[in-house]
């Protein structure tokens, strides 16, 4: 049993018996230190199975003495950053809308904590720094479908558009082509028209058949002089700036299809305070009114 | 091997000299890759450099324990702590000086200069620093000391390492770690109080109200104080410390170490008395092999086998061998601080002298005043209003509905006075262009406040009228945003652009 280890003849260390191709593997233990360090966190690993959630089990884990919970931290912490917040918080929800830009530590909490919401809740739609896209408005100019006021803002942000709500923001443009209210040939006159209320490059004798048209197709909702009504959200047709686009097809195919998006309604999802604190975010964009 | 106790001479032979019958435990030659770790008892040592490093230990000690309760007035809002590394407003302190987070260059060149005077001293005289002023060097020889004076010197702790367990032996070694965990304790105390104003540390340490972080350093601190002091010593020097590795390039045959002198002690050997009854000091060095060299040193080293890893230059050496040399009448300095070249040349019976100033010191030299140059020349430049200026980039640009082009940036606004300041913010070099800050109402004098030592981030709108934006040729126009003092006038702009199209056609943003 107690055979003698093979001692190799260069250097007279110990060999394993290993040998390949005529070469023999050496004896060279891991230093001490290293292997004790390794028994070590072998203990440690059978003390962490008792202490902290570890094997799975057939129907949940074991949950171990400590009763961890990454759960229960996560809302530990979230519990205790909403308090850290504490008078601030206070302070937005009890503040009218118009008055949070007069205290510069308020406006500061509130479009930070607007900010982060805007980017959890809105930016899908409206682009990180509230831009826009087609059909999605940009938040940072000045012309507003719903009313540019903080507290305007506010109440699009609570009831959405054209959502189920009884007391949601509602307007519909007639389909004008899809519906054969307008023949074709009214449309495209029609066109022309809206081109000439923005001060873009118009045939004048097309614009002025299209003008008869609009005073009494589309004048009720966008007003005789064109620039909209944001009591119905109606926009404003002689301005620079187009939701769905401003070019003559563009325009064709708005009064076509009537067009129309659509927004939720937060209130339902988020609660008071946050909704003030995105309304003042979006406010202080610079297109705030 | 086996630790050997001292062994006294023959008393009848008068000789009142001790002679340790001993190897150094870091031998010169053959060292096993896995040697255990052997037990090093330095003896204590008197003499010139035990004194200096008395001193070196009481300064440097009572510089770190006491620096964190020197009081400095800043003014009011500000710390009155002379050295506050202020983590949690990310702010450095050191006496007048106030570094913030932009500004860690500052730090990184004090290292660096750190660095170079390390090079400059090492070049000039070896590990001087390793031998007298390194913490590890310092807590050791305090820990040594302590050590001392519960279990006694050198043959006492030997002794007592081999006695069996008993109640002294219990009582002597627990006193000791009980001394050294409260060493650890105070200097891990003493390290916290940098990061908060220390008496009130101290005031939450003792009632329990510190914040966990406090505690987890402390901790961390005296236990590694302990560890590293207490027990590991010589050993951090030898193997976990880079510098013994590094410090071979940095000396040279010129630089002055502590050296054994072998033409003047070899050949060595134990004195024997002449046939007249007096020491017989024909045909032989100065050398008696006494090993008083070797029994002091903390690095467990023979200095006589030359310069080795080990050595931290602590010079406690020298002490001990012209203790013996003074009792043996000798002239002092067998072992001394000299260099390889004055060595060499006397060997050959020639003399060289000492050269301090050679290329490697004038080199190291000039690098330390350029890098000082630069750091004054930063301090004095350093500005105390500092504005940076980020355009948004999601939208870059909106057009508003009458054609304007309006573009945002987040302004930013340091103070590093201290007193709060007032500014005033303009758009300059664009024509027609209007600044608004948001939450600041632009019909009032706009003044922007900026409280002591503060930064403010301010959302600041740029607007051009639709009649300007021809005088724009490009897509994106430089120009200014300043910040002016309303009181002292002092002006600090930044460069940045209007834009006022997409050069690509790609964000639906300011769709022309």
């Amino acid at each position: 049993m107690s055979k003698r280890p093979e001692l190799d003849a260069v250097t007279g260390v110990e060999t394993t018996g290993h040998e390949w191709d005529g070469i023999k593997e050496l004896n060279k233990p891991l230093p001490r230190w290293w292997l004790n360090t390794f028994y070590v966190c072998i203990l440690w690993a059978v003390g962490y199975w008792m202490v902290y959630p570890a094997w799975p089990t057939l129907n949940g884990y074991t949950p171990g003495l400590l009763g961890y919970s990454q759960r229960e931290t996560l809302a530990r912490e979230a519990k205790a950053a909403t308090q850290a917040q504490g008078g601030l918080r206070d302070l937005l929800a009890r503040t009218p809308l118009a008055d949070v830009r007069n205290n510069p530590e308020l406006l500061r909490f509130a479009t930070a904590g607007g900010t982060s919401s805007f980017q959890t809740n809105c930016a899908p739609c409206h682009g990180r720094g509230a831009q826009g896209a087609v059909g999605y408005p940009n938040l940072n100019d000045d012309d507003w479908l719903w009313g540019g006021s903080v507290e305007d803002i506010h109440k699009t942000i609570e009831v959405g558009i054209r959502t189920e709500q009884t007391n949601t923001r509602l307007s519909q443009m007639p389909r004008f082509g899809v519906d054969k209210l307008l023949s074709p040939e009214e449309i495209a006159v029609s066109a022309e028209f809206v081109l000439a209320l923005s001060g873009q490059a118009h045939d004048a004798a097309a614009a002025a058949k299209g003008g008869q048209i609009y005073s009494e197709q589309c004048a009720a909702c966008h007003g005789e002089t064109g620039k909209g009504n944001s009591e119905l959200g109606s926009p404003n047709l002689t301005d620079r700036i187009w939701l769905y686009g401003g070019s003559k097809p563009e325009i064709t195919e708005s009064i076509q299809t009537g067009r129309g998006g659509m927004m939720p309604a937060w209130a339902r999802r988020l609660d008071p305070v946050t909704m003030k604190a995105i309304a003042v975010y979006v406010h202080n964009l610079g297109g705030g009114k | 091997m086996t630790t050997v106790l001292d062994r006294r001479e023959d008393p009848r032979s008068g000789s009142r000299l001790e002679r340790h019958d001993v190897e150094a435990v870091n031998k010169k030659g053959h060292r096993e890759l896995y040697a255990s770790r052997q037990a090093i008892y330095p003896k204590r040592a008197h003499g010139r450099y035990r004194t200096v490093k008395w001193v070196v230990m009481a300064i440097t000690l009572c510089v770190y324990y006491g620096l964190p309760f020197v009081r400095w007035h800043r003014g009011p809002d500000l710390p009155d702590q002379a050295v506050l590394l202020d983590i949690e407003s990310n702010r450095f302190f050191v006496f007048f000086l106030e570094i913030w987070p932009q500004e860690f260059y500052f730090v990184t060149g004090l290292l660096v200069l750190a660095a170079l005077l390390l090079f400059l001293l090492t070049s000039v005289a070896g590990r001087v620093w390793c031998g007298y002023a390194c913490p590890q060097t310092v807590w050791t020889d305090l820990m040594i000391a302590v050590e001392r004076i519960w279990q006694g010197d050198r043959n006492a702790r030997i002794r007592l390492d081999k006695e069996p367990w008993g109640a002294t032996k219990i009582f002597k070694k627990g006193m000791t770690h009980l001394s050294w965990l409260a060493i650890g304790l105070a200097t891990g105390g003493a390290l916290v109080f940098y990061f908060r104003d220390a008496p009130t540390l101290a005031r939450e340490l003792v009632t329990g109200t510190a914040p966990a972080a406090a505690y987890l350093f402390l901790g961390i601190f005296s236990f590694t104080t302990y560890l590293l002091g207490g027990i590991a010593r010589e050993q951090v020097c030898t193997f976990m410390c880079p510098w013994p590795r590094i410090q071979g390039a940095m000396t040279d045959r010129h630089t002055l170490l502590v050296r054994y002198k072998p033409e003047r002690g070899e050949p060595r050997g134990p004195l024997h008395k002449g046939p007249d009854g007096k020491a017989d000091w024909s045909a032989r060095g100065d050398c008696i092999d006494c090993k008083a060299c070797v029994v002091v040193c903390p690095a467990g080293i023979d200095i006589r086998d030359g310069s080795q890893l080990e050595c931290i230059q602590c010079a406690l050496c020298i002490d001990a061998c012209n203790d013996i040399m003074v009792k043996i009448g000798r002239p002092q300095g067998l072992v001394g601080y000299d260099t390889v070249a004055k060595q060499e040349a006397k060997a050959a019976g020639q003399y060289q002298s000492l050269r301090i100033i050679r290329p490697r010191t004038l080199l190291y030299a000039a690098l330390i005043a350029l890098v000082g140059a630069i750091m004054l020349l930063a301090w004095f430049n350093r500005s105390v209003l500092e504005i940076s200026v980020l355009p948004d980039r999601t939208p870059p640009f909106v057009q508003l509905s009458d054609g304007s082009i309006r573009n945002s940036f987040t302004v930013k606004i340091l103070n590093k006075l201290h007193e709060p300041r007032a500014f005033t913010l303009a758009a300059k070099e664009l024509a027609g262009a209007t600044l608004t800050v948001v939450g600041i109402d632009s019909s009032k004098s706009a003044q922007i406040v900026v409280p002591t030592d503060t930064l403010r981030e301010l959302r600041v709108l740029v607007t051009v009228p639709v009649r300007d934006l021809t005088k724009l040729p490009d897509p994106s126009t430089p120009f200014t945003l300043a910040a002016r003092d309303s009181v002292s006038g002092q002006e600090t702009g930044r460069r940045t652009y209007f834009r006022k199209t997409n050069t690509s056609h790609a964000a639906t943003g300011g769709r022309p």
